[in-house]
């Protein structure tokens, strides 16, 4: 048995009270001495940028390290529609409480409590500093801001710049960050390439990365190591997030000894382009913002071929108003996904291979009339027509689910920071608070939470209570374990350029993609997880014999890249089925077709709220957070669980009728 | 559809570079540009050739990493469009296409079509920026900001930074790029106490970085994917000549 014990370091007290109570407990560094603590901040997309940025104006010396050309291009700039906050400027019942509760409900009872409600506290906090950054938000004719509701909120909570917010966000960080750049307090390493995580004497204490260009293989050491390297949704091959987005970082950190929590709690987003063909590189969400506006139908008929203008109103199923009166097109993510799925397996859906579901502005346009709409979306019907050819003012747009977002992540306690002391988890990238489904425009505030407000501090305490760091008590990078660390890393480079198989890194990532999408994506089921991790093993062991990397490690080399982050997919796509096996209930983004609730249950529920087919929760013996240790090579992982216990809300059924 | 390339290979910074033709063959019409690229990237693989290296990330049009100059334009000459963001529907059946990278001195050529945008940055280190720490900012409404000058704002902050601007003028001249961020955080209360410092430090960066100076010759807005408006160069003009009075005055 492992002697790991989870901690969740959540402090005692009434949740309002509980972030005050621990900063103020919390130790504090010395402001002269800050310099001499050295941070290595992997990552600089929303959570990276802003802590590297934060970090620094404190007085820690940090260095960032991210694989694009230049930090502003991380994958949180493509973010379209929004970040939260409860700062109820349109005074329309929003609250901490309230925003709190909609992304525990929303989470479907699976994130930490106390986490949660410090995210709601802190969100306020994060608009303001943007503002004063210079993220140029909308605004009303009054020059207040502007807000829009989103992604199931009945609340106008969201704060947006057009449609880039992400952008915006991202530009104020890495403008942050430039600043202190200038001011030589941050050093940032662009096109290199976490490869793996070194661990002295239990504590995080350096990385081994590659230079992209000249293919050098490099390690640094500091006194804290930061993950911020973003989710891992091209597990599936297809999704929106860039082709490079990977999980290396965190699943060489989790090969390390570091708890991987809920990796089978992913995302799947409802609005997104159908994929056109075989060729298809990745996928382009059309933000959901478009639900506040758009009716999402597919005609009643099986099989129906007419054009969508031509099929009578009677004959279309506007199946989400149907099942979800209250939230109707703005149900949340998982419910609009599922239920586009079904209407699509049904026979229903519309377009090439019959995955597709309308999303019909008609009525938008008649009511607010086209001006009004080409000003909410315009960039959006552009992108829409760029990629289809189709003009959506005239005919509805086709859409369909993709995934998009991953709530599962390293295991942090609530300072942030994994099993492993030193080495913290930020953003997308730790699984601590959506719990089994993300609410839309909550990532970007989570991100710039755990950046700008909470590593700050947490950091701090873990520096002054005294663990032999700082200036002096770095290790040499001679060290042995750099140097083993360092080994390993080339010896798997030389091993892949060596391989000289017949496939490329690109085939491979795209059958395993797509087995794990069949079985593991949207639904799930025991025989199906079974069947896939039965496969996976023999990918794991094929991939060596199969895969072909011209080329040499010592130069720039795309497929070198490729395969190392293929091979890492294929590896954690096996912990990722097993953690969906392993929990027996469907909870948020996470559905086994064994548990649904059955037409006869939804009959005897005399509050009406249970709809046959809903997702079942477990609340008994599913209650918890999955983490799980890495074994060795072949040998089955072990899982931890942390209880959530919740002393504010009681868990109900998560009901949108 | 099947299509000629013609595309810029080259081994490394150091290394002379050339032309080499590839057919890209069964080329969808519904394959976005980059697609077609990774057709003939994976048959290459195939062969036992090295794929041609080129930058992409989002492929949405929104990151600025991908830069190709297609047929001698920067991003192709497809209105508001990056190259990542074209579709084969635009080409036809026999189509010859060259495929080149950014050519600006400013920007180095890393690998094929691959170039070194690093000077971008340093231009945005030298001022592109508030000064303003993590913690005490007001509430996000206290100072009201209207609307047309929020927009204003949002229109210059769109820039993508992709560095098509330079590629595309004659004199190397990334002014474009320089004059979009000026402008956002000119447009912004928030932004007003470093305006002036701001201007002068960031176009002395971008002198010194290598780029050539502004002609008006306007070829940067017509290939920027954003389409950000020379207007904004306008408007650092009228800065820059403010802020070297000022500092003139404060000199003396
Ligand atoms: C298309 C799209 C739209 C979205 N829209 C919204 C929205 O409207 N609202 C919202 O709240 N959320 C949205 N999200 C989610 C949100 O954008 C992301 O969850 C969030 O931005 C992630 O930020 P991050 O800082 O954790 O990671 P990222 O921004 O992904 O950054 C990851 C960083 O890590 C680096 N990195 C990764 N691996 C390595 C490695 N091995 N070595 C070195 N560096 C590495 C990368 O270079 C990058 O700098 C959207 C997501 C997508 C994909
Ligand atoms: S790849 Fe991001 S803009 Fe083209």
């Amino acid at each position: 048995m492992s002697e790991i014990k989870l901690d969740s370091k959540v402090p005692s007290g009434p949740l309002a009270e509980k972030w005050d109570r621990h900063r103020f407990e919390m130790k504090l560094v010395n402001p002269a001495n800050k310099r001499k603590y050295h941070v290595l901040v992997v990552g600089t997309g929303l959570a990276g940028a802003s802590a590297a940025a934060t970090l620094a104006e404190l007085g820690y010396t940090v260095e960032t390290f991210c694989y694009q050309d230049s930090p502003r291009r991380a994958h949180s700039i493509a973010a379209q529609g929004g970040i939260n906050a409860a700062k109820n400027y349109q005074n329309d019942g929003d609250s901490i409480y309230r925003l709190f509760y909609d992304t525990i409900k929303g989470g479907d009872f699976r994130a930490r409590e106390a986490n949660v409600y410090r995210l709601a506290q802190i969100s306020v906090n994060i608009i303001d500093q943007c503002v004063a950054q210079g993220v140029p938000f909308a605004r009303e004719y009054g020059g207040q801001l502007a807000n829009r509701s989103f992604g199931g909120a009945q609340v106008s909570r969201t704060f947006y710049c057009r449609g880039q917010t992400g952008q915006q966000l991202l530009l104020g960080a890495y403008q942050a960050m430039c600043r202190q750049i200038e001011l030589g307090k941050i050093k940032p390493h662009t096109r290199t390439e976490l490869l793996d995580i070194v661990i002295i004497d239990g504590q995080a204490r350096g990385i081994v990365c590659r230079n992209l260009v000249s293919g050098e293989i490099r390690s640094y050491v500091g006194d804290a190591v930061v993950l911020a390297t973003g989710g891992y949704s091209n597990v599936f091959f297809l999704s929106t997030n860039a082709i490079p987005c990977n999980v290396t970082a965190t699943f060489r950190a989790y090969k390390r000894g570091a708890l991987f929590a809920n990796p089978c709690f992913t995302q799947i987003h409802p609005t997104c382009i159908p994929v056109s063909g075989d060729h298809q590189s990745k996928l382009t969400l059309m933000s959901e913002s478009l639900r506040n506006d758009g009716r999402v139908w597919v005609p009643k008929k099986k099989g129906d071929t007419r054009h969508p203008n031509s099929i009578p109103e009677d004959e279309r199923d506007y199946f989400l108003e149907r099942k979800y009166p209250s939230f109707g097109n703005l149900a949340p993510r998982d419910i609009s996904s599922r239920s586009a799925k079904e209407v699509c397996d049904e026979g229903r859906g519309v377009g090439p291979g019959g995955r597709g579901v309308y999303l019909d502005f008609a009525d938008a346009i008649r009511r607010d009339g086209k001006a009004k709409i080409r000003e909410r979306y315009e960039n959006l019907f552009e992108m829409y027509e760029r990629i289809t050819g189709e003009n959506a003012y005239e005919q509805p747009m086709r859409i369909y689910p993709a995934p998009h977002y991953t709530m599962g992540g390293l295991w942090v306690d609530y300072n942030l920071m994994s099993n492993i002391p030193g080495l913290f988890v930020l953003g997308e990238a730790n699984f601590s608070d959506h719990g089994a489904n993300r609410l839309g425009a909550s990532a970007l505030m989570q991100g710039l939470a755990d950046g700008n407000f909470i590593l700050p501090y947490t950091i701090g305490d873990y520096f002054a209570s005294g663990k032999k760091l700082g200036q002096g008590n770095r290790p040499p990078l001679d060290h042995p374990e750099f140097r083993r660390v360092e080994a390993e890393v080339t010896d798997r480079i030389k091993r892949l350029i060596a391989c000289k198989g017949k496939r490329t890194p690109t085939e491979i990532h795209r059958e395993v993609g797509r087995m794990m999408w069949d079985y593991c994506g949207m639904s799930r089921s025991e025989a199906g997880l079974k069947h896939v991790l039965q496969k996976l093993p023999e990918y794991r062991e094929s991939f060596w014999r199969d895969v072909h990397v011209p080329g040499t490690g010592e130069e720039l080399n795309i497929s070198l890249e490729r395969a190392g982050r293929v091979l890492d997919f294929i590896e954690f796509a096996e912990l990722m089925a097993l953690d969906a096996l392993t929990r027996n209930e469907s909870c948020g983004g996470h559905f086994r077709e064994e548990y649904q609730f059955t037409e006869e249950e939804a009959k005897a529920d005399p509050t009406g709220k249970t709809i046959k087919g809903e997702a079942k929760r477990d609340d008994e013996n599913y209650c918890h957070v999955a983490a799980w240790e890495y074994r060795g090579p072949g040998e089955t992982p072990v899982l931890h669980k942390e209880p959530l216990v919740f002393t504010e809300v009681k868990p109900t059924l998560r009901s949108y009728k | 559809m099947n299509l000629k390339l013609h595309v810029w290979r080259q081994k490394n910074a150091n290394s002379p570079g050339r032309m080499v033709t590839y057919e890209a063959k069964n080329i969808s019409p519904d394959m976005s540009f980059l697609e077609m690229l990774d057709v003939v990237n994976e048959d290459l693989i195939h062969r036992g050739e090295e794929p041609i290296a080129f930058d992409h990330d989002c492929r949405e049009g929104i990151c600025g990493t991908c830069s190709l100059v297609i047929n001698g334009i920067p991003h192709g000459g497809f209105r508001a469009t990056t190259a990542c963001q074209i579709h084969m529907r635009k080409f036809k059946d026999g189509d010859e296409i060259y495929i080149e990278p950014w050519r600006v001195g400013p920007f180095p050529i890393v690998r094929d079509l691959m170039v070194d945008r690093s000077a971008f940055d340093r231009i945005i280190q030298a001022g592109g920026y508030i000064s303003e720490n993590t913690g005490g900012a007001p509430d996000g409404n206290a100072i009201p900001i209207p609307k047309e000058k929020q927009e204003t704002a949002m229109d210059a902050a769109a820039c993508i930074g992709c560095g098509a601007c330079a590629a595309a003028c004659k004199n190397g001249s990334a002014m474009l790029f320089v004059a979009a961020k000026v402008s956002h955080l000119a447009n912004l209360p928030q932004g007003q106490p470093e305006r002036f410092r701001r201007v002068l430090r960031m176009v002395e960066r971008h002198d010194l970085e290598g780029f050539g100076s502004c002609t008006n010759q306007s070829e940067c807005e017509a290939v920027c994917p954003k389409e950000i408006s020379v207007k904004f160069i306008a408007q650092l003009n009228r800065d820059y000549l403010r802020a070297s009075l000022m500092s003139a005055r404060d000199a003396e």
